[in-house]
């Protein structure tokens, strides 16, 4: 069975974000970029798997520019056996938006077969979590969304699910070939280790650009404006009650 | 995930001009530390812990032959990264990474100068922590004075017979691998792998010592200790040869320890002082600290470059490489020590408690100074070849 794991280049999480002096995204110049933490715990669960002996193959794909071959290497690093990189210059944390990366997925899936399709819940930086479930949408297969175990049946035709939702746990069963988006508890990502760093060097990477795949990626939402939420303000001691609903209502305006 | 701060700009981890490998590695390196190491280095510290468990799984990252060959269990690589990993690891922990260190030194000298059936016998479990090793050359009475060792291996029949001691042995009682560097003739110094268990040898008290307390620190005792011919790494007389250029490497990699700590004590101290208010203002507003603040970064950088270069140097075998690793461990360990001093003052009272890392760090890196050569016999090594006449 061939995996495919999608690995998204986001700014790290530690780092304190800021819009940008424009005020049309998040300042991402001369930060520090790192692989989407809930994509590692995808790459991870992939490579369990082959361990396993369930998954023949793991590819990794990402989308970006050129910098993201370094989060692409990242992938090969922990184990991934070779890499697919979409070239592009959008800003993929704003402008690139879940439905034209399914699309790019869905596109890139056509040619090459894959049975399972793994990918972090969310991205940290757009906080969308909707790529996973569009992509089964499109290729009309199951989407197995927030798993914290998966389990893949014995004769690879389907797989058990445990989920975490708002109520608790829930257990599913989805044929393959299907999605599976990962959430924080499905695995404790490995450390890369330096033999698997080296070999890494040499494993094989597709780099495709994005406008020859042929696909309409134009953002559908338009984002206005990205700016801090305001400084917060001092607190006042009321004297009594009515003042209180006064300010409530004209100054708050919560009522 | 490398904890990063939530200032722009931190010192913690210097990638620059390092190759994409050499930047996973690093960051490998500063995960594991920061997971593994940094968590328990105080407990470690306190009850004098050996973490054999935590060893294992560095060795699973490829941390316990980093430049051992490839052919039997290490990763083949260059000194300039194992540079990077043991400056990654001693953010979290320096006596771990020290150990660490001194055992890839142990693994370098076998697979550098042993024969094809030692290096197939001893280096495998080596590079999976599946056995331990020391390094061992001092004795009570010859440190800086090495040549002048008392430790004889007398040859009889197919053994060496070992009488001696070898004080302040790193990780001595709990290795299995010992390389004893002692004489075999009356100025003839050889390399002679004594496994433990084997009769005769034996363990002093576990030294009560300042810092690096994460590893037991003892004296080798070995009394008529039989050791079979087969144990000898190189040939006869090659053993004081072994075991310095053992130590142009394990120069390095201390230095990259004290690099380590240096970075971790100078990035606690700068989030230390801008929180930290007096008089009104935060400690970072007075300009004392702030050009402490800077010179102390000078230093640091200066001293990853010195140590980096070396690295270079060494891997690359270029001419006076011996001379520059003893410049590097010699700016790197004083310059930090120093780093972390200040850092302690900078902490006010809070730096003197044991709740916060810095004491510890100190405590550390003060050894650095001494030992793998003293900074005095660094200096030493300097001017020999600059004096040195064509």
């Amino acid at each position: 069975m061939k995996a495919l794991v999608g690995v998204k280049r986001v700014l790290d999480y530690a780092i304190k974000v800021r819009a940008n002096p424009q005020k049309t995204a998040v300042d991402l110049a001369g930060l520090k970029m790192s692989m989407n933490p809930f994509d590692e715990i995808a790459v991870e669960e992939a490579i369990k798997m082959r361990e396993a002996g369930k998954v023949k193959e793991v590819i990794a794909l990402t989308i970006g520019d050129k910098n993201a071959a370094e989060t692409l290497r990242g992938a090969l690093a922990l184990g991934a056996d070779s890499g697919i990189h979409v070239l592009t210059d959008m800003r993929i944390d704003q402008d690139l938006q879940p439905l034209a990366v399914a699309k790019i997925f869905q596109k890139i899936m056509s040619t090459r077969s894959f049975d399972l399709v793994i990918l972090g819940k969310q991205a940290i930086d757009d906080d969308c979590n909707q790529t996973g479930q569009i992509l089964g949408s499109l290729l009309d297969v199951p989407s197995a969304t927030f798993s914290s175990k998966i389990e893949l049946s014995a004769d690879g035709k389907s797989a058990e699910v445990t989920r975490e939702v708002d109520f608790g746990l829930q257990k599913i069963r989805v044929s393959l070939p299907a999605v599976f988006t990962c959430d924080l508890r499905l695995n404790t990502p490995r450390f890369a280790n330096v033999q698997n760093i080296i070999k890494a060097k040499k494993k094989p990477v597709e780099t495709v650009n994005l406008a020859d795949l042929g696909i309409d990626v134009a953002p559908r939402l338009k984002v206005e404006k990205v700016e801090m939420p305001s400084e917060r303000a001092g607190g006042v001691i009321v004297g009594s009650v009515d003042e209180l609903i006064q300010k409530l209502k004209n100054e708050a305006k919560v009522i | 995930m490398i904890q990063s701060s939530s200032r722009s700009v931190s010192l913690l981890i210097n990638d620059q001009n390092l190759e994409e490998d050499q930047r996973l590695i690093q960051k490998t390196a500063y995960e594991f530390a920061e997971q593994e190491l940094a968590p328990n280095a105080a407990e470690w510290d306190e009850n004098k812990h050996f973490p054999l468990d935590v060893y294992k799984k560095a060795a699973e990252l490829g941390f316990a032959g980093i430049y051992v060959s490839e052919k039997y269990g290490g990763c083949g690589l260059g000194r300039l990264e194992a540079t990077l990993i043991f400056e990654g690891l001693s953010t979290g922990c320096v006596g771990s990474s020290a150990y660490i260190s001194i055992h890839n030194m142990c693994a370098w000298m076998i697979d550098q100068f042993g024969n094809e059936e030692q290096k197939q016998r001893w280096l495998p479990e080596m590079c999976l922590f599946e056995k331990f090793s020391s390094y061992c050359l001092t004795e009570p009475d010859s440190g800086s004075d090495a040549q002048a060792m008392k430790t004889f291996a007398k040859e009889e029949g197919d053994y060496f017979v070992l009488n001696g001691s070898k004080a302040f042995i790193s990780a001595a009682g709990a290795s299995d691998y010992y390389l004893i560097m002692c004489k075999t003739g009356e100025k003839e110094v050889s390399c002679i792998l004594v496994e433990k268990g084997t009769p005769g040898l034996s363990f002093g008290k576990n030294e009560f010592k300042m810092g690096w307390n994460v590893q037991p620190t003892r004296l080798v005792i070995l009394e008529d200790c039989k050791v079979p011919k087969g144990n000898l790494i190189g040939s006869r007389g090659q053993g004081f040869k072994i075991a310095l250029q053992g130590l142009d490497g394990g120069r390095l990699n201390i230095a990259a320890c004290s690099l380590g700590g240096a970075a971790r004590c100078l990035d606690t101290a700068t989030d230390y002082i801008k929180g930290r208010k007096q008089f009104g203002r935060p400690l970072a507003d007075n300009q004392h600290l702030q050009f402490k603040l800077a010179q102390m970064a000078i230093e640091l950088e200066a001293s990853r470059l010195m140590v980096r270069h070396a690295a270079r140097l060494l891997t690359d075998k270029s001419p006076n490489y011996t001379m520059y690793c003893a410049m590097a461990k010699k700016l790197a360990t004083d310059r930090c020590f120093d780093i972390v001093n200040d850092a302690l003052q900078m902490h006010g009272g809070y730096g003197y408690l044991k709740e916060y890392p810095i004491e510890r760090f100190l405590r550390d890196l003060r050894v650095h100074q001494i030992l793998e050569g003293t900074n005095e016999i660094m200096m030493h090594i300097i001017q020999r070849t600059l004096l040195k006449d064509a």
